[in-house]
This record gives C-alpha cells, sequence and structure tokens, in this order.
C-alpha cells in the first residue's frame, strides 16, 4: 500500500486463513479477524479469458484471470483484469487502477460500490 | 382459498403430478412479459381442460422484469389476467434457476397441502434490449469484486471452459459437438429460437466471445414463456389420462463470488442438487433414460453431466463427441435442443426443461422421442451458484 495505491485488502480469519474478497465470517463460519494486503504479494496465473462482447462502460476486449497467491500456507485465489496478454501458470503483480470501468455506464447504482482496484501484470 | 377437488385427497401417501404443460414460441418476439406469460399460462390450463378459478397457488418464474422491461409485480398481472384472481401469487427469481426454483415452491405446496391446484408459469422479455445491455443485467447477479473488472457471465465460462481443456486435456472440438448436437436436436423443436443444425467446422471458426468459447458456445437472448401445472396425485386423473410424478426435486448453492470455489471446472450445488434430488426419488444416474441439462454455455453441459454422475470427472467430454448424448445414445440430453439452440429467456428456461421431459417421459415429444420414463432436468443459476435438479417419472 502507498498514498496512490490503497491496499489490496483480502480477510483474515478467526482460524487463520485468508480470502478474497472479504465476507463477515469464511465458509467454516470463523469470523474475520484481520487484513491481508494482497498487493505485497505475487500470483499465479490459474486460467484467463479474453471477452470481446463487453457490457456497457467495460474496455473492449477484456482480458479476465483467476489467479492464486499463496499466503502463509493459504491458498488465496483472486479475479481481475490483466495488463497484458497471460498465460496459465505465469506469475503476476497486482497493479492499481483508479477506474476498472465506467461507474455511470452500467445498471448497477454507481455509489453502492467501489469502482477502482488491481489488474494482473505478468512478471517479466 | 379453499381447494376446489380437495375431497379424496391423503396427505400421507399422495405425490405430486404435473397434469399439464405448455411452452409459447421462443426466439424474438412482439409481445412483453404479461403477453407471453398469459400466453403459456393459458395453454397449460388448456391442456388440462381447467379453469384458472381451480388455482390455488400461482408462482411467476421472473428474473428481471424490472430492469428489462420497467414491469414488476407479475404474478399479480398474470393472476388477473387469467382470471385467477383471488388465488396465491409469488414470484420466484433465483436468476437463470428461477424455473427451477419456482418448480421446488410448486412441488411444495401441493405436497404441504397448502395447495390443490399449483400453476407455474416462468417468462423473460429480453430481445428489446442490446446484447450489452442484457449482459449487464445478467452480470448484476456479480458480487462487487467481480462487476467492477466487467465480468460478465459469458467471461465466467470461457474461464472455466479453458481450465478444464487445460487439466482434462480435452480437445476444443468436444465443446463444440455439445453445439452441433444441440442444434441437431433443436430442428425438430417448433418452439426453438435456432432450428438450424449447424457444422463442427462453423463452430469452430465462428468470431471469439470468450476466448477459447466463440459464439456457437453460447444461448441466444430470448422471449418466451413455460408453464406446468401441479396437483395431488389423487386429483391427477380428474385433469389428465396420463400424467407424470415429481418423483424427486431439491436445490442448493455454491458460492456467491465464482473464484473462491476450491475448483474452477466443479460444480458443487449441481452435485449437492443432484445427489438430493436422486436420493428423494431412491434412483441413481443409471436410471435417468432422458436429461435436460442447462448449457446456457456448451462448457455447462459437460460440467453437469460429470457433477450429476453421469460421467467421471474429467470424463464428460468424450460423452459428445463419441455421441453418447445424442438423441439415439444412451443418455440423451438435451433432445428440445437445449438452451443453446431453443433459446434461453432467463425465468422460463428451468420450467422449458421440465415441458420436455413431461413430454418425453409421456411420449409425447414428437420427432424428439426417445424411450423414457424418467427424466431430469437440471437447472442453473449464475454460473452454478444456484441449481435445482428435478426428476419426472411417468405414473405407472
Amino acid at each position: 500500500m502507498t498514498a496512490d495505491s490503497p491496499e489490496f485488502a483480502a480477510a483474515e480469519y478467526a482460524d487463520g486463513t485468508v480470502g478474497y474478497p472479504p465476507h463477515p465470517v469464511n465458509d467454516d463460519g470463523a469470523e474475520r479477524v484481520g487484513t491481508v494486503d494482497l498487493s505485497e504479494h505475487t500470483a499465479q496465473v490459474v486460467t484467463w479469458t479474453e471477452s470481446t462482447a463487453t457490457p456497457p462502460g467495460v474496455r473492449e476486449p477484456n482480458t479476465l484471470a483467476i489467479v492464486a497467491f499463496e499466503i502463509g500456507g493459504n491458498t488465496v485465489r483472486a479475479i481481475g483484469q490483466t495488463t497484458d496478454d497471460v498465460e496459465i501458470g505465469q506469475t503476476v503483480t497486482p497493479v492499481y487502477a483508479a477506474e476498472l470501468r465506467d461507474p455511470e455506464a452500467g445498471v448497477r447504482e454507481p455509489a453502492s460500490q467501489e469502482w477502482d482496484g488491481f489488474r494482473f501484470r505478468p512478471v517479466e | 382459498m379453499v381447494a376446489a377437488h380437495s375431497a379424496g385427497v391423503d396427505r400421507n401417501t399422495d405425490r405430486v403430478a404435473v397434469v399439464a404443460a405448455s411452452m409459447t414460441q421462443f426466439g424474438e418476439r412482439d409481445g412483453w412479459i404479461r403477453d407471453l406469460l398469459a400466453e403459456a399460462g393459458q395453454a397449460c390450463l388448456a391442456d388440462a381442460n381447467a379453469t384458472a378459478d381451480e388455482i390455488d397457488h400461482l408462482y411467476v418464474s421472473n428474473m428481471a422484469s424490472g430492469e428489462f422491461e420497467g414491469q414488476t409485480g407479475v404474478p399479480n398481472a398474470l393472476a388477473h389476467d387469467l382470471g385467477a384472481v383471488p388465488a396465491y401469487t409469488a414470484r420466484i427469481d433465483q436468476t437463470s434457476s428461477s424455473g427451477g426454483a419456482g418448480i421446488y415452491a410448486a412441488w411444495q405446496s401441493v405436497a404441504s397441502g397448502a395447495s390443490d391446484c399449483t400453476l407455474l408459469v416462468g417468462g423473460e422479455k429480453m430481445t428489446h434490449r442490446s446484447t450489452a445491455e442484457a449482459t449487464d443485467v445478467i452480470a448484476s447477479l456479480t458480487h462487487p469484486a467481480e462487476y467492477k473488472h466487467g465480468v460478465t457471465l459469458p467471461s465466467f465460462a470461457g474461464l472455466t471452459a479453458r481450465a478444464y481443456l487445460d487439466a482434462y486435456d480435452a480437445p476444443r472440438e468436444s465443446l463444440g459437438a455439445v453445439a452441433v448436437k444441440n442444434h441437431e436436436n433443436g430442428v425438430d423443436n417448433p418452439n426453438a429460437q435456432f432450428r438450424e443444425a449447424v457444422e463442427l467446422e462453423t463452430v469452430l471458426e465462428s468470431p471469439i466471445v470468450a476466448d477459447p468459447l466463440r459464439l456457437y458456445d453460447f444461448c441466444p437472448i430470448t422471449d418466451g414463456s413455460a408453464a406446468l401445472l401441479f396437483v395431488p396425485e389423487s386429483l391427477a386423473a380428474s385433469y389428465a389420462d396420463e400424467y407424470a410424478v415429481v418423483a424427486g426435486v431439491a436445490g442448493a448453492t455454491d458460492t456467491h463470488v465464482v473464484h473462491e470455489r476450491p475448483d474452477p471446472t466443479t460444480m458443487g450445488a449441481v452435485r449437492d442438487s443432484g445427489n438430493a434430488a436422486f436420493e428423494m426419488a431412491d434412483r441413481e444416474p443409471a436410471d435417468v433414460d432422458v436429461a435436460e441439462l442447462h448449457d446456457m454455455f456448451t462448457i455447462l453441459e459437460l460440467l453437469q453431466f460429470e457433477d450429476l454422475g453421469f460421467a467421471q470427472k474429467g470424463e464428460g467430454w468424450r460423452a459428445a463427441a463419441d455421441g453418447r448424448t445424442a438423441r439415439d445414445g444412451e443418455i440423451p440430453i438435451n433432445t428440445s435442443g437445449g438452451l443453446k439452440s431453443k433459446g434461453h429467456p432467463l425465468g422460463a428456461s428451468g420450467v422449458a426443461q421440465a415441458v420436455e421431459v413431461y413430454e418425453q417421459v409421456l411420449g409425447e415429444a414428437g420427432p424428439r422421442q426417445v424411450d423414457a420414463d424418467v427424466g431430469l432436468a437440471c437447472n442453473v443459476g449464475g454460473f452454478g451458484n444456484c441449481v435445482t435438479t428435478t426428476l419426472l417419472e411417468v405414473a405407472e
């Protein structure tokens, strides 16, 4: 986390597991007790797609990936846009983006959620 | 409301019977949601020679009439349009699995004794919206962490298809075989949106939508409606000479956030709802003669085929490629043409799946008919987020 880049917040739960995005409790009912900043870690690409038919306000094409972070014995998965082409198994690092899609263009109420976040950039 | 036929109903032994079924033409329709629902509802009542004043409960399966059309309160509107006032009404919204959830609700209403005649009508009006707009309405079911990245249901399909092909060394052609099969089945369904066979080469060379999936791996955007009439089995003979019974029905959910599932190629809610429905029916996958699976995307047919127990994990892709799921195969899948060819009017789809199974087990499927006494319908909401599995059997 820096002044220009908020934290990529995953939840730490009472049973020691970590998950993204945060929920009040994890799948086993353990309560959230803290936060882990995923922006300080690299991840591996689990799978990816390039979507050419995107909704209003979304870049076209839109390459997306599911990635897996290994943190303290936990596998923490996340989904997000990529900055470049990726491959399964490739190492990526989170890169902050102030706005991932146009909040005004879709059906969701703009004030109901945040629109910034982290894309995944391949590590050379 | 006091049930008109309640005398003679045995709450201890009665099963729930399906005595009538209907579906409208699927595709691009002139009518709006009220018109489509009324069309299917009236046809279903006519199929059973029933009148609207016999309806105790009226359920409407619908995902987004407010978002698509600005028309809410559709169950009340339908009750008035059918002449079913003062029947109890409710809207069943479980996104794309609203139809399956409606079957579960209708079954519960009759099995519990709350209703002796329940009409379920599923419907959606979508084609007046652009593909991008309709895709966004559907994508609004996603978690904020997904939605802000522009994640859509088709992109989930692309992500999952790549993971599946990579994990199980399955050929891309195996997904294309699903599209070819279901389009071939749709040719014989007069209510299907698309009634044209396609060649595998056409599927594999169609435009990319969510790599590695292409246009023909996806269902269309559709208007349409379908309906089923449920009564206690002890009353079924007064509505129909032949009827089906709900042998098993069960629903389950998976995580809201799709990437939080342990294995992207496993649909946990399909597995759980299927197991529970089989247990209720005292059946197993080998007993099923015909099945309608939720092929919103070709990859979903393979995943459901596996997670319902028709094939081992990672082996489902061989079934379509080898012809085992063809109409003349050992386990025909999507004889209606599936969502892929028949179309996918969200709230109607799960009901229409059961309409096809109903017609199959009663021997009323015309040129699509297969040898079937037991049929299964698996209706999926989101990307496996909510699932209802139903087993229908012909009453002996």
